[in-house]
């Protein structure tokens, strides 16, 4: 019985669950991955997958056309949310935590409905689903995740910089050049991640909203597997989890602080 | 034509905040190179007075000139003053060179001579080598010097300081007090200090101004505050005194703890009430019997301070005194003692008993502070409400531990030993003041239930 006791008194202990549920379900998939990316089908060690990603024009084509999608929504997200957040966090326009909700709201409903509610919608108006009506789709499924974080950073904000930038000389506009945007760096930051990382990956909204004629890089991986192509699907995923611990990589460089301004 | 002498001139000044009055007609007049400091309890209007001359704050009523110009409508960034702040607001993102540089980069000051600028302003508060440095790995100490020199190098005609030292510890604020002295006199610039910490305003200021609730107390130069103040209130807040009730006998003729005293103070009248302060190192302490006693008393506590020992001495007569000397008594023991008459200050009372605006609303009723009070019957009331003005004397009101049923609540807001009982100051929710006398002892900000009966109202007519 002592034993036991001492055991489960021992706060490291308490952590077992965890870490057997990581092992499990992020650790041991992320190793299967690597290794169905180098394997051909019958289980033998090969680069063959590699080399048809290289000389197949089109996937590499996808990935590079996914990529800049995923930057054009992101900096959409950036040009929208920013003002957005800034008001927001701005007692003199917004005195209450309602508009607030009110942006966060539509992140309560699925995004397949969403999605599906924007496809009828654009039906409905006649507009021909497009390239146009995908990236309009992305920007309004992960703005909230772009306004979130910059929101947050920009209220915790110590009004008293604000305050002595004025105090040194600095008229309105100089403050927010020079002291409030960089300040709300981490923010942008962050929200850059939350917005970038997850469209380079997405797939429903683009077969939604296009009406499958657009492909993004996360459709060609979801076919692949669909289809039985395993081992090409797994190496396609290993090169977009390395493109997304590049950028995670260049975040933690960036600003220790980030993790500050993440979400709520 | 401006009068070029004062380089603050505040007229009339006044500010709400909802329905708290912070600022209550205020006059303030700065003379160039000064080294003033406004003093006051937290929640005294201090800081909101600082914040109107930098302009983040704008006043309700009253004028604001700085330099001769008219600041009212002038926003933050166009005055000519510079603020150092109560907790630095260094810029986290730039590092000590760039803070520093800050206000001059906006400017557009040619490159080579910000770098010059900034180097003699790092000199200036010690803190060569630093240039490079994160603003956040500096110590307190450190970001407060980076502080001033961020807001000296614009060359201000006036540095507005917040409460700089209350986050150092108290060595670190000793050594910076001296420094801030020694950057004043070198550089000549007007300083407008904030504090609530007395003995730094002893220590820095050319003038003192005290402030409480809103309205300066009194202004003056240290030694004055010190040794003449003009109410109980400043006599309380700079030093240690003893303030108890007396009688003005005739002028140089005091009468205090049950006795006569010669004094220096004419023109008070014959026979009114007084206030009267004695420093506690201004009580000389003897063994007794002593034929220069002037009065007596048994010691009751002996307390060593460090470099004096604090005696409190209960007299004949029943008073309680504090008094500091450099030799010890013990307790229980009986002593003797002197004051000088130059050392007795005599304060004006600022009044003699509470008196409230009412509404007789019958007979027997009268409306007052928010609530109905009962009278005994009044003459006055004929069959119509009358304006009326009511007084009660302090001892008069009786302060309830049970608020629960009481109809009429405050808060304790400040308390004065008198020598034999307390004066306190009690605010109503309605936010008017009741002064009160009493032998019980209330802490600040205790809840009280007031109660005054019929008998003690008096009433009188109000004049037109």
């Amino acid at each position: 019985m002592g034993k036991i006791k001492q055991f489960f008194g021992r706060r490291s202990s308490w952590s077992i669950p965890y870490l057997i549920f990581m092992l499990i379900f992020v650790v041991l998939p992320l190793v299967l991955v690597v290794l169905y990316a180098f394997r051909d089908p019958q289980g033998n060690f090969t680069f063959e997958n590699v080399r048809t990603f290289i000389n197949e024009r089109e996937s590499v084509n996808t990935l590079i056309y996914s990529i800049g999608i995923a930057l054009i929504t992101t900096f959409i997200c950036i040009i929208l949310g920013y003002p957005a957040a800034y008001i927001l966090s701005n007692a003199k326009f917004n005195s209450s935590s309602i508009m607030v909700a009110l942006f966060l709201i539509p992140m309560f409903i699925n995004v397949l409905m969403r999605t599906l509610a924007t496809v009828a919608l654009f039906g409905f108006m006649k507009v021909p689903l497009g390239q146009a009506t995908l990236i309009f789709g992305m920007v309004y499924n992960y703005l909230p995740f772009m306004i979130l974080p910059i929101y947050t950073v920009l209220q915790k904000l110590d009004k008293s910089y604000i305050e002595a930038a004025q105090d040194l000389g600095a008229s309105n506009v100089k403050v927010f050049t020079k002291v409030t945007l960089p300040l709300s760096m981490p923010g942008v930051v962050s929200g850059i991640m939350m917005v970038f990382m997850p469209t380079i990956s997405t797939f429903a909204i683009a077969e939604l909203l296009t009406m499958n004629n657009i492909k993004l890089f996360g459709t060609v991986i979801q076919e692949n597997i669909n289809n039985g192509m395993w081992n090409y699907g797994a190496l396609l995923s290993l090169i977009m989890l390395i493109l997304i611990v590049v950028t995670n990589l260049f975040n933690d460089e960036k600003d220790e602080d980030s993790a500050a301004g993440g979400l709520v | 034509m401006k009068d070029s002498n004062f380089i603050i001139s505040l007229d009339h000044i006044s500010k709400r905040f909802g329905d708290k009055q912070v600022l209550n007609d205020v006059n303030l007049h700065v003379k160039k190179g000064e080294f003033i400091t406004i003093l006051g309890p937290s929640g005294c209007g201090k800081t909101t007075l600082l914040r109107i001359l930098a302009g983040f704050v704008t006043p309700d009523e009253g004028t604001v000139e700085i330099g001769g110009e008219q600041m009212n409508s002038i926003p933050p960034y166009k005055r000519p003053v510079n603020t150092v702040f109560q907790r630095y607001a260094l810029f986290p993102h730039l590092n000590v060179y760039d803070n520093v540089a800050f206000g001059l980069k906006l400017n557009k000051v040619p490159e080579q001579e910000i770098e010059q600028r900034v180097r003699k302003a790092l000199k200036m508060v010690n803190m060569t080598d630093y240039e490079w440095r994160d603003v956040e790995s500096l110590s307190g100490g450190q970001q407060q010097r980076v502080a001033i020199a961020r807001a000296l190098i614009n060359s201000p005609e006036v540095l507005l300081l917040d409460e700089p030292l209350s986050a150092l510890d108290h060595k670190m604020r000793k050594d910076m007090q001296v420094e801030l002295k020694e950057i004043h006199e070198k550089l000549g610039v007007t300083f407008l200090y904030v504090t609530h910490d007395q003995e730094e305003a002893l220590t820095l200021s050319d003038t003192i101004v005290v402030m409480n609730d809103g309205v300066i107390q009194q202004a003056g130069s240290p030694i004055d505050i010190y040794n003449e103040p003009v109410n109980a209130f400043v006599a309380d807040f700079i030093g240690e005194s003893n303030i108890v009730n007396g009688t003005m006998i005739c002028d140089r003729r005091v009468n205090f703890l049950g006795h006569d005293f010669d004094c220096v103070d004419e023109g008070f009248g014959e026979n009114k009430p007084v206030d009267v302060v004695i420093r506690p190192e201004d009580i000389y302490v003897m063994d007794a019997p002593n034929k220069a006693a002037m009065f007596e008393g048994t010691v009751q506590s002996c307390v060593f301070q460090g470099v004096h020992y604090e005696i409190t001495v209960i007299t004949d007569e029943g008073y309680e005194v504090m008094i500091q000397d450099y030799n010890p008594f013990e307790a229980g023991k009986k002593v003797a003692m002197v004051i000088k008459p130059q050392d007795i200050q005599v304060m004006r009372k600022e009044r003699t008993c509470n008196t409230f605006e009412g509404t007789l609303v019958d007979e027997t009723h009268v409306e007052m502070l928010g609530i109905e009070f009962e009278c005994l019957p009044q003459a006055l009331y004929q069959g119509e409400k009358v304006d009326v003005l009511v007084d009660v004397d302090f001892d008069k009101v009786d302060l309830l531990d049970d608020i629960d049923n009481a109809e009429l609540v405050g808060d304790v807001r400040f308390i004065l030993y008198k020598g034999d009982h307390y004066y306190l100051t009690v605010m109503t929710e309605d936010r008017d003041n009741v002064y009160v006398a009493t032998n019980d002892v209330w802490d600040e900000r205790d809840l009280v239930g007031i109660r005054i009966l019929p008998e003690d109202l008096r009433i009188r007519k109000a004049e037109k």
